[in-house]
C-alpha cells in the first residue's frame, strides 16, 4: 500500500519546529471555522458535532497510517470502543458526568487500540489489512451478541450525561455539546502537533520509511508502533464518547466496517500524513455527503464515489496535500 | 588485548550447502580488519549471522565477551554492533540532521520521548553538528537526503552508525557505487574513525583494502582462507587460486 505524504513539506523546512507560528495559526484556523460554522449552521449543529467525533477518529487513524504506514480497514474499533466505554459508564452505572465518561472512553479507546495494535502488527501489507478487517467484525459481534450491555442492534439508551462543569446543560439544540467538541478537538490538535514533532513522532517517520533500518539503529519497530496504537486509540475514544454523549446514544454502526473504510476515504481524501489533511477530509467528505444526499437521495453514493476517483486520479496526495505542496512550491520558486 | 569482537565456529548451511563453514575471527578494540572474498564466498550470510539478522546452525559470537548468539539484532545493537548497509537505508524524506539526531535519541534512551524537539535539545544538537560537520555534510543538515549527491548519503550513512557509539562497527562496500570524485572523502572519514574503534570492512575495491586495513581476512566457499597482513595476502596461493579461479568460472559462464 503505496501512499503519497504531505510529511516531506514539513520535512523540508529548516526551521525550528517546536510548538510555534505554524501551530498557532493551525489551531486560530480551526477555531475560525468552527465559529463560522456555528452561525452558518445554527439549526444543524449536531451535524457539525458528528463531523468533529468522525475527524477525531480520521486524525486517530492518521497517526497509525499517515505517520506510521500501518493499513488498516478497522480502525472504528477504537472509536466504538470509547462510545460504549462512556455509554456505559452512563447507562448501567450511573456515572454521568460528561468529563468522566470522557475519560472511560479515552481508557477503553487506548485499550482497544491496545488489543488492535498487538493483533494487526504481527502482520504486514494485505495479511495486515485481512487481520483488521478481521477484528472490526469481531468486535462489531461482541457487541451485538452482549445486548444486555450495549443494547445489540437496538443500540445503547439510557445515557444521560449531567451538565458540563456543573454549569452548561447539554441543550436540544446541541450548542453545549458542539463548544464542547472544538474544545476537545483544539486540545487533541495541540497534543498531536507535539507528538508528531517530537522524538517519538521522527522514530515513527523513519519506521515508515525503512523498518530494517530502524532494527539497525537499536530500536523496536514494533513496540513503537503498539505505542502509536495506543495514543491512537485514545484519540478515537475521545471521539467515541463525544459521539455517545452528544447523541446520548450508541449504535453497532459506530463499530463498523463501513465506519473503518469510510474514515480512511475522508484520510485519503485530505491527505494522509498530515493533520489537516485529516481534518480537511472529514470536513469536505461529510459535508459533501449531507449536501449530496439531500440534493438527490438517489445518487449520492454515485457521486460521493465520483469525487473520490477524482481526487485520487488527480489529486493523489489529497486536497490538503496538493494545495500544499502547490504552495511549497510556489514559495520556493520565488 | 581482550578481544572485542569474537566469532567462535560459525557454522550455518542452506539445504546442505554449507555457506558458512567453521568460521572463526576475533579483533580488539582499534582493529582495523577487511573482509574479502570473491563473489558468493558467504560475505552476506557472514554478515547476517554476525548482526543477528540469521541464526547460525552452531557456533558463537560474543561482543565485549558476552555471548549474544541468543540475542537478537537490536539486542546487538545495543551492545555495540552497529553496521552500515552496502546500499544505503536512509530516510528519503528526512534530513541529514534528523538522521543523526534520531540516532543520538536511541543511543540515550530519549527516542521514544512524546514531546520537544531535537532542534531544542542542546546536547543532541551540538552531538548532530559535530558529526556532520566533520563529515562535511554541516551545510546540508537540513536538507532533505534525496536531495543530496550519493557520494554525502554514504557519509551520513557513516555518520548515522557513529552516532550510535558503536564499539564494533561493520561497514558494509562504503564505496559501493561513489563516483570516483567523491572516493576520497569516504577515505577520509574511514582514515578519521574513533582509534578505540573495531573496524570490519567488507569491499571489493582493493586499492581501499589495502589504504584501509592492517589486517585482512580473506572468505571463499564459506571458509576463512587467509587471516593475515595485507602484503602477505597477493601472495598467498590458496587466495590466487580462489580468486582466479572464480574469475575463470566466470569466464567460463560468460
Amino acid at each position: 500500500m503505496t501512499m503519497t505524504t504531505t510529511n516531506d513539506l514539513i520535512a523540508t523546512a529548516p526551521v525550528r519546529r517546536r510548538f510555534g507560528g505554524g501551530d498557532l495559526a493551525g489551531l486560530a484556523v480551526i477555531l475560525l471555522v468552527a465559529v463560522i460554522g456555528y452561525f452558518l449552521f445554527p439549526n444543524n449543529l449536531a451535524l457539525l458535532t458528528r463531523i468533529i467525533a468522525a475527524a477525531l477518529l480520521v486524525l486517530s487513524l492518521d497517526l497509525v497510517t499517515g505517520y506510521c504506514g500501518v493499513a488498516t480497514l478497522g480502525h472504528a474499533a477504537l472509536f466504538g470502543a470509547g462510545a460504549y466505554a462512556a455509554g456505559i459508564a452512563s447507562a448501567h452505572y450511573g456515572i454521568n458526568d460528561p468529563l468522566a465518561m470522557l475519560a472511560f472512553g479515552i481508557v477503553a479507546g487506548a485499550v482497544a487500540g491496545l488489543v488492535c495494535g498487538v493483533v494487526i502488527l504481527r502482520a504486514h501489507g494485505l495479511p495486515q489489512l485481512v487481520l483488521s478487517i478481521a477484528l472490526i467484525h469481531l468486535f462489531h459481534e461482541f457487541a451485538n451478541k452482549a445486548s444486555s450491555w450495549t443494547g445489540g442492534s437496538d443500540g445503547l439508551s439510557g445515557i444521560a450525561p449531567t451538565a458540563l462543569l456543573g454549569l452548561y446543560e447539554f441543550d436540544l439544540w446541541g450548542r453545549t455539546a458542539y463548544v464542547f467538541g472544538v474544545v476537545l478537538l483544539a486540545i487533541v490538535f495541540v497534543v498531536l502537533r507535539l507528538i508528531v514533532r517530537s522524538p517519538f513522532g521522527m522514530l515513527c517517520r523513519g519506521i515508515k520509511e525503512d523498518p530494517i533500518r530502524i532494527r539497525s539503529m537499536g530500536a523496536s519497530p514494533k513496540m513503537a508502533l503498539t505505542k502509536m496504537y495506543v495514543i491512537s486509540g485514545a484519540v478515537a475514544g475521545v471521539g467515541g464518547a463525544l459521539n455517545a454523549i452528544s447523541t446520548q446514544v450508541v449504535g453497532l454502526d459506530s463499530l463498523s466496517f463501513t465506519m473503518s473504510a469510510e474514515s480512511l476515504v475522508m484520510l485519503v481524501l485530505g491527505g494522509t500524513g498530515s493533520l489537516f489533511g485529516a481534518l480537511t477530509g472529514t470536513v469536505v467528505f461529510m459535508f459533501f455527503e449531507d449536501v449530496v444526499s439531500a440534493a438527490n437521495p438517489f445518487h449520492w453514493l454515485t457521486m460521493v464515489g465520483a469525487l473520490l476517483i477524482a481526487v485520487v486520479l488527480f489529486a493523489p496526495k489529497g486536497i490538503y496535500g496538493t494545495a500544499a505542496a502547490f504552495f511549497a512550491r510556489r514559495k520556493e520558486a520565488q | 588485548m581482550q578481544p572485542i569482537f569474537e566469532v567462535r565456529n560459525l557454522k550455518r548451511a542452506f539445504g546442505g550447502l554449507a555457506v558458512t563453514n567453521d568460521v572463526s575471527l576475533s579483533m580488539a578494540p582499534g582493529d582495523r580488519v577487511a573482509l574479502i572474498g570473491p563473489n558468493g564466498a558467504g560475505k552476506t550470510t557472514f554478515v547476517n549471522l554476525v548482526t543477528g539478522n540469521l541464526k547460525p546452525d552452531s557456533g558463537e559470537v560474543r561482543i565485549g565477551g558476552e555471548a549474544v548468539t541468543g540475542i537478537d539484532a537490536i539486542g546487538r545493537v545495543r551492545r555495540g554492533l552497529v553496521r552500515s548497509f552496502q546500499v544505503t537505508r536512509l530516510f528519503a524524506d528526512m534530513t541529514p540532521a534528523e538522521h543523526v539526531a534520531l540516532a543520538v535519541l536511541q543511543r540515550s534512551g530519549r527516542a521514544g520521548r512524546l514531546f520537544g524537539n531535537f532542534l531544542g535539545m542542546p546536547d543532541v544538537m551540538a552531538e548532530v553538528e559535530e558529526l556532520l560537520g566533520k563529515l562535511g555534510l554541516k551545510e546540508l543538515m537540513h536538507r532533505k537526503v534525496s536531495e543530496i549527491a550519493y557520494g554525502q548519503q554514504r557519509l551520513l550513512e557513516i555518520a548515522v552508525a557513529l552516532a550510535l557509539k558503536p564499539r564494533v562497527l561493520l561497514l558494509d562496500e562504503p564505496a559501493a557505487g561513489v563516483p570516483q570524485s567523491d572516493t576520497g572523502r569516504i577515505e577520509q572519514a574511514l582514515a578519521d574513525l574513533p582509534a578505540d574503534l573495531a573496524v570490519l570492512m567488507i569491499e571489493h575495491d582493493m586499492d581501499l583494502v589495502f589504504r584501509f586495513a592492517k589486517r585482512v581476512v580473506v572468505l571463499a566457499a564459506g571458509a576463512i582462507i587467509f587471516d593475515g597482513s595485507p602484503s602477505d595476502v597477493t601472495k598467498d596461493p590458496r587466495v590466487r587460486e580462489a580468486y582466479l579461479g572464480s574469475y575463470a568460472n566466470a569466464s567460463h559462464a560468460a
